[in-house]
């Protein structure tokens, strides 16, 4: 069998005197989407900054194609083809759409400098993708409906080929539209081969789209399922009790 | 078509058209309660090389406001660096060498860098607030030049050295004047030309032509008037024309390199995302404390520069040189448009903030107002002007 795309063992972070999250081992394997579940505070966002770089684990392992690796800072984890859409965006407010959709990985002409026309038309092409009527890509965000805002984070954790995908919350803000374009954009990538972790509230999303669910409470898993084989029910005893019914 | 799209359209900045239009009414008003002598060619020669010194530093300090921190040293290390200036040119290196002045500048201002990288670092990599370190800073380096020479003033300086301050001599005449304008003239066009050629080939609807027109219009008309002017303005018992004072022509370089280095590069990219979101700039892979180092460095070198341009102004160095002039930098860089909050500024805004303010000062001088009065009016000019632009970004917000 196949070493999993990335793999947590033993993860644990702390903030002062705080388990966020403790002992939680969780596989995710190419072509496989993972939704994580839990009440709120219950530590998803903070395992999946875990692994995209944002914060530094205290304790456990992360492994990539069976590899363990170090992952200190967002640069290290976009180095293995980890993007991460993050629940609070992550946007600098002041500048435009395509400035933040390659923020840190500025197309830049022969000399060296920035070419912004290059980054507005290639930003254009991925955001029009998810969302047909958006078309200014240089007014600062700040100027942006929620909405839009979001396609806009979502557009930047897709277009650089990523292996794995971390989508905490990506429809939270999005009309029924636009979340029915996020959701075949899911699947489209996990058919594509991707693993992709997906964190939510509803419910109804996770079963339609992922294959297995984590549930987290507390801070510590307290099951993973496959989709198939569990009642929302189930997870939801899961969700509110925290120990492992089913 | 509303007058707020037309200039969306046009891609003007309606910040810096308000204090263009400012600046056009504060000149027309200096000019009638001062009989014509505000606009004479000699008084507007003299306003630009008085604008220069706190220019060349406003530029940088929009890049230290803009990513949310705040130098408060900038003239005790223009004052520090002057000094040494003056001490290696006249004391360490042997008088009467070409090289002297060009490696005394170039060392000013590796030193200015260099302490700015210091603070800098005290503040990106140890987490001291800016301006608690550079508020240190603002007292280190005062006192530092007074060590330098235990109070003493000193000169001569070299006499090339002394044409950066713009003397009688400082300046590059008529002829140099109308090549360099002209030369900024084709520049400017041939900048826009590749603008269009670029949008157009990346599909974008280029600037509408009469926009495009008006703008090119409005920059040949500015350089040229500029040039005619600096040309008009007569050396003493002669009909020989000035032409551009070296400090200003320093002053327009530095402005250039600055906007580039905001506008075109990824660290000037990078420090207005930081301002923006520096939570954000870090998960995007931005290096924020290098960026930070970054930004103090530049600050502290053209802090150096300036003080150059203020120790051959005054023909010597003196340990009270730049007293003060923090408060006129970040003035200027406020009054420009750029927002205490960070992540909003412009390098064009804080000239014309600098060029408000010595307008205004000139003026008053021309007036006969006391200092006293000047610094009070001065003051409430700055409130007003922060006080006016965070009320219009209210209201347009707010529609
Ligand atoms: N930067 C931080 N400093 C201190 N405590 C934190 C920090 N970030 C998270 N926590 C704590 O860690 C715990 C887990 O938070 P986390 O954001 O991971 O929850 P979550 O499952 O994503 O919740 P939600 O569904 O509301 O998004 C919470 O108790 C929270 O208070
Ligand atoms: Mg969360």
């Amino acid at each position: 069998m196949t070493a999993p795309l990335v793999e947590l063992r033993g993860v644990e972070k702390r903030f002062g005197g705080v388990y966020a999250v403790t002992g939680v081992g969780l596989a995710l394997y190419a072509g496989e989407v993972v939704g994580v579940l839990g009440h709120n505070g219950a530590g998803k966002s903070t395992l999946m900054k875990v692994l995209s770089g944002a914060l530094p684990l205290d304790a456990g392992e992360i492994r990539i194609d069976g590899r363990p690796v170090s992952i200190q800072s967002p640069r290290d984890a976009r180095r293995h083809g980890i993007e991460t859409l993050y629940q609070t965006l992550a946007l600098a407010e002041n500048l435009g759409a395509a400035a933040n959709l390659f923020l840190g990985r500025e197309i830049v002409t022969r000399l060296g400098t920035l070419d912004d026309h290059a980054m507005e038309r290639a930003a254009l092409e991925v955001i029009r993708r998810l969302s047909p009527h958006f078309d200014d890509v240089r007014t600062p965000v700040q100027n942006l409906s929620g909405g839009q805002r979001q396609m806009v984070a979502i557009a930047r954790a897709i277009h650089f080929d990523a292996r794995v995908l971390i989508m905490d919350e990506p429809t939270a803000a999005l009309g029924p539209a636009e979340s029915g374009a996020v959701g075949a954009l899911i699947a489209r990538l996990k058919a594509e081969g991707l693993g992709i972790f997906l964190v939510s509230h509803d419910l109804h999303d996770v079963f339609e789209i992922s294959d297995r669910v984590a549930v987290l409470a507390n801070g510590r898993l307290v099951g993973v399922r496959n989709t198939s084989e569990v009642t929302r029910e189930q997870v939801l005893e899961m969700i509110i009790g925290g120990a492992d019914s089913a | 078509m509303s007058l707020a799209q037309r200039l969306r359209e046009a891609e003007l900045d309606p910040r810096l058209l308000g204090m263009g239009i400012a600046l056009v009414a504060i000149w027309t008003v200096l000019d009638a309660t001062t009989g014509g002598v505000f606009l004479s060619a000699r008084n507007l020669y003299n306003l630009a090389v008085q604008s220069s010194v706190v220019g060349i530093m406003a530029t940088g300090m929009v890049f230290v406001i803009v990513a949310r921190h705040i130098d408060l040293s900038v003239g005790s290390v223009l004052g520090f660096t002057g000094m040494a200036m003056a001490v290696m040119q006249t004391e360490w290196l042997p008088a009467d060498a070409g090289w002297n002045w060009p490696v005394s500048l170039a060392a000013g201002i590796a030193l200015g860098t260099a302490i700015g990288a210091w603070q800098g670092w005290w503040v990106a990599y140890r987490g001291v607030p800016a301006f608690v370190v550079t508020l240190a800073g603002l007292l280190m380096f005062r006192g530092g030049a007074y060590l330098l020479t235990d109070g003493r003033t000193v000169a001569p300086l070299h006499a090339t050295f002394q044409l950066i301050g713009g003397g009688l001599e400082g300046s590059i005449g008529t002829t140099w004047s109308f090549l360099l304008g002209g030369l900024a003239i084709l520049a400017t066009l041939a900048s826009r030309a590749l603008r269009r050629r670029s949008r157009r080939r990346h599909g974008f609807a280029p600037l509408p032509l009469w926009a495009e027109v008006g703008r090119c219009a409005v920059a040949v008309a500015i350089i040229a008037g500029f040039v005619m002017v600096m040309n008009a303005y007569t050396r003493p018992r002669s009909e020989v024309g000035r032409g551009v004072p070296i400090p200003v022509l320093i002053l327009i370089a530095t402005a250039l390199a600055m906007t580039l280095l905001s506008r075109t590069t990824r660290f000037g990219r990078y420090v207005f995302a930081m301002g923006g979101n520096p939570e954000a700039a870090a998960l995007s892979g931005v290096d924020v404390k290098r960026v930070t180092v970054g930004v103090f460095a530049w600050m502290g070198g053209l802090a150096a520069l300036a003080g150059a341009v203020t120790t051959a102004r005054l023909a010597a160095g003196t340990n009270s040189m730049g007293t003060l002039a923090e408060l006129s930098t970040i003035a200027a860089a406020v009054i420009g448009g750029t927002s205490l909050a960070g992540g909003v500024g412009s390098v064009p805004g804080a000239i014309l903030g600098a060029v408000i303010m010595q307008s205004l000062e000139n003026g008053m001088v021309l007036l006969g107002v006391s200092s006293a009065l000047r610094q009070v009016l001065i003051g409430a000019v700055l409130i007003g002007a922060v006080w006016l632009d965070s009320a219009m970004r209210r209201r347009r917000t707010s529609t």
